[in-house]
């Protein structure tokens, strides 16, 4: 199925080459979790700190979390401002 | 250097200069900065002061922090009454002239009175000297602090100095240092340009002393640096991000408020984020961003160094411009840009250039002229009001041409150098007015990250993100995570932020810190540094008694529990879409629970126990 892959910040450059900015259309199985993706792309744990889908934070298990069709994960590493 | 113990006093009326030793009964308990100099404003000043007369008082101060080894432990506040909202006035800047202040042997400097004309003022170490400053006025910042340089040939010369904007009575002028450092909130620098008072210039080669015990200030500065560089945040996004990296975020979680806060959500928010700082443009090459920047001591070195397109309209004949000068910061893009609709990166830039050139705070300016944006699209205000801009939301012409108009202090230039509240007053549609305590908003939306909502209501000096973070825990996951739609525990929280940010601003320490380090952290290095007990508890509550006392001061002002509000579209007009759609503030909720927390009547008033335990009876 489809869905959509966003890296910001220090992990952009972990999306393919040839994305533009931070977003890349993607192909999954059905049932693929957060988690799979986030392996997938080699993110490393530590640096998944926001994890978005659909604009809300998955606070339980990612591998728990299956993804939808056209879902939108977004993913930063350790970040702040103010 | 901890406490110098002297502070300067200069009366403008009469052009004494005087010093005097620092109450210590008082640092032991206000700690330095923000919470020692509110106490000398409180004790000096009847608060029903009008904020541009010669009664009120204006304030630099440094904490016992500022200029030791300590990183970040660069900072100086500006301290006074603010005529923007008529509230205690705390604006806090980095950059390098704090540590010159503990240089020259100052913790703090207090002007009294007005000058006849023009004037600067001069320091040398123990040499002070107030001198005319005709030539000086009418300048600009960058100009002004270029003459201060040439007269005293002295390339390490520190100023601080006003723009134009505060000479013509803008109502949310700042104070610039090192060319690109601000005391940018709430009109301190107009109540400095109402003073005549152009610039402060100082130089001091006194050096470091009298740190309480001197190794164990070491080994816990040493321990705190290694927190900073070994934590992600403060190790490696705020370097190589700045601030900015929170423009994606902050618009995925649909916390961004856009077009006056009408809306939350920004379609050109990747346009001018902090990723996009970094992306190199068809017109030469380069990024936005050229290279990140140091205050004096700071080993995180959040700031932003940029050029802007030299093919841009805003600058493309003006090469003065043309060079790397201070950077977006995300409130300023936020302001400049979402909330007015622009996603010019370049258009962004420049202004934000020109608000350090011209000294003015681009978060009220951003919002206000949003507010005129939607005045304008209601026929609130005209074409012809405008002096022929068409200030539609959107145009990146238009945000630039308001901007010069503030600057240039053409008659509409001066209506939108009113602020907000006091514009949308005057076009009767007070409710467009995106204020607190007529201050405007910072960078989130109070519908869809609900404790940011209590801390901005409840902020000692108007809308303001600097005096209780939430966002820290309700969005960026420090230090633990909540529930951004949840009111629930967030009166606690933002009491919590509000108590430990008045101690940091009382140190010498920029607030950045705390992104990595907790009072466990801060509380030994102040300990080690002053005399007397700073434990975690002590400091604590010193950040609470500091809270209180702002508190106080401001009810004595007139403000009352009916000032703790929002505006109606954030309590009644709910979010029209994205992951927030549906939500309003629940201030409500949150406001008589925060009182209680606070030890505070339904009134809002601190109790006579609350003040007796803090010391404040």
């Amino acid at each position: 199925m489809k869905m959509y892959l966003e890296l910001y910040a220090s992990l952009m450059h972990l999306l393919p080459p040839g994305t533009s900015r931070h977003k890349r259309e993607i192909k999954v199985n059905e049932g693929t979790s957060v988690q799979d993706v986030i392996d997938e792309y080699h993110i490393p744990l530590e640096m998944a700190h926001i994890v978005l889908v659909n604009g809300v934070f998955v606070c339980e298990d990612r591998s728990q979390h299956i993804l939808k069709e056209l879902d939108v994960l977004s993913i930063w590493p350790p970040v702040a401002g103010g | 250097m901890s406490w110098t113990r002297k502070v300067l006093r200069v009366n403008l009326t009469t052009g004494n200069c005087t010093t005097e030793p620092l109450n210590m009964d008082w640092a032991k308990n206000y700690l330095g900065q923000r919470g020692l100099a509110t106490k000398y404003l409180v004790e000096e000043t009847d608060p029903n002061v009008d904020p541009l007369s010669p009664e009120n008082i204006f304030i630099m101060a440094t904490g016992p922090l500022t200029g030791t080894m300590a990183s970040t432990a660069g900072r100086y506040s500006v301290i006074t009454k603010s005529p923007l909202t008529g509230a205690i006035a705390c604006s806090n800047s980095g950059g390098f002239i704090g540590n010159e202040f503990k240089n020259a042997g100052l913790d703090m400097i207090i002007f009294e009175g007005k000058a006849a004309s023009p004037v600067y003022l001069y320091i040398e170490n123990d040499t002070v000297e107030i001198k005319p400053a005709d030539d000086l006025w009418g300048k600009s910042a960058w100009e002004a602090d270029a003459m201060i340089h040439a007269k005293h040939q002295d390339p390490n010369l520190k100023i601080a100095v006003v723009g134009r904007p505060a000479e013509e009575g803008c109502l949310y002028a700042a104070v610039i240092n090192d060319l690109h450092r601000a005391a940018g909130r709430s009109g301190v620098g107009t109540v400095m340009a109402s003073k005549n008072l152009k610039a402060v210039a100082v130089r001091g080669t006194k050096g470091v002393k009298g740190l309480e015990k001197p190794a164990e200030f070491m080994s816990a500065v040493n321990d705190g640096k290694k927190v900073l560089a070994d934590n992600a945040v403060t190790g490696q996004g705020l370097p190589t991000y700045g601030t900015q990296v929170l423009m994606n975020v902050i618009n995925s979680v649909g916390g961004l408020p856009a077009h006056n806060m009408r809306d939350v959500g920004f379609a050109g928010a990747e346009n001018i984020s902090g990723e996009a700082m970094h992306e190199p443009r068809a017109s030469d090459g380069k990024a936005n961003l050229t290279t990140n920047g140091a205050c004096f001591g700071c080993t995180i070195a959040c700031g932003r160094i940029s050029t802007i397109d030299k093919t841009h309209f805003s600058v493309k004949d003006k090469p003065e411009y043309h060079g790397a000068s201070g950077g977006l910061e995300y409130e300023a893009a936020w302001s400049l840009g979402a909330d007015t609709g622009v996603d010019d990166i370049d258009a962004l830039t420049y202004i934000q250039f020109v608000c350090n050139e011209d000294g003015i705070d681009p978060i009220s300016l951003g919002c206000t002229i949003a507010a005129a944006m939607e005045l304008f699209e209601k026929g609130k205000i005209d074409i012809e009001e405008t002096g022929g801009i068409d200030l539609r939301f959107g145009s990146a012409e238009a945000l630039v041409a308001a901007t010069e108009a503030v600057i240039a202090g053409t008659p509409f230039g001066k209506i939108l150098g009113m602020g907000s509240k006091r514009m949308c007053e005057k076009y009767d549609d007070p409710d467009l007015s995106m204020s607190v305590k007529g201050q405007e908003f910072p960078a989130y939306d109070p519908r869809g990250i609900q404790g940011i909502g209590l801390a901005y209501a409840t902020s000692n000096r108007g809308a303001c993100h600097l005096r209780g973070y939430t966002i820290a825990s309700e969005i960026l996951g420090i230090p633990v995570k909540t529930e951004q739609a949840d009111s629930d525990g967030k009166p606690e929280l933002v009491k919590a932020f509000q108590d430990a940010t008045a101690l940091v601003d009382s140190a010498g320490l920029c607030i950045f810190t705390t992104f990595a380090w907790g009072m466990e952290d801060i509380a030994p290095q102040i300990d080690a540094a002053c005399e007397g007990d700073w434990s975690v508890d002590k400091c604590l509550e010193a950040g609470e008694r500091i809270w209180n006392m702002e508190r106080q001061y401001n009810n004595a002002a007139g403000f009352t529990a009916d000032d703790d509000t929002l505006p109606k579209r954030l309590l009644k007009e709910a979010i029209k879409s994205g992951p927030t759609k549906g939500q309003v503030s629940k201030l409500g909720e949150m406001l008589p629970i925060y009182y209680e927390v606070r030890g505070w009547t339904p009134q809002g008033v601190p109790t006579p126990d609350t003040l007796s335990r803090l010391g404040l009876s």
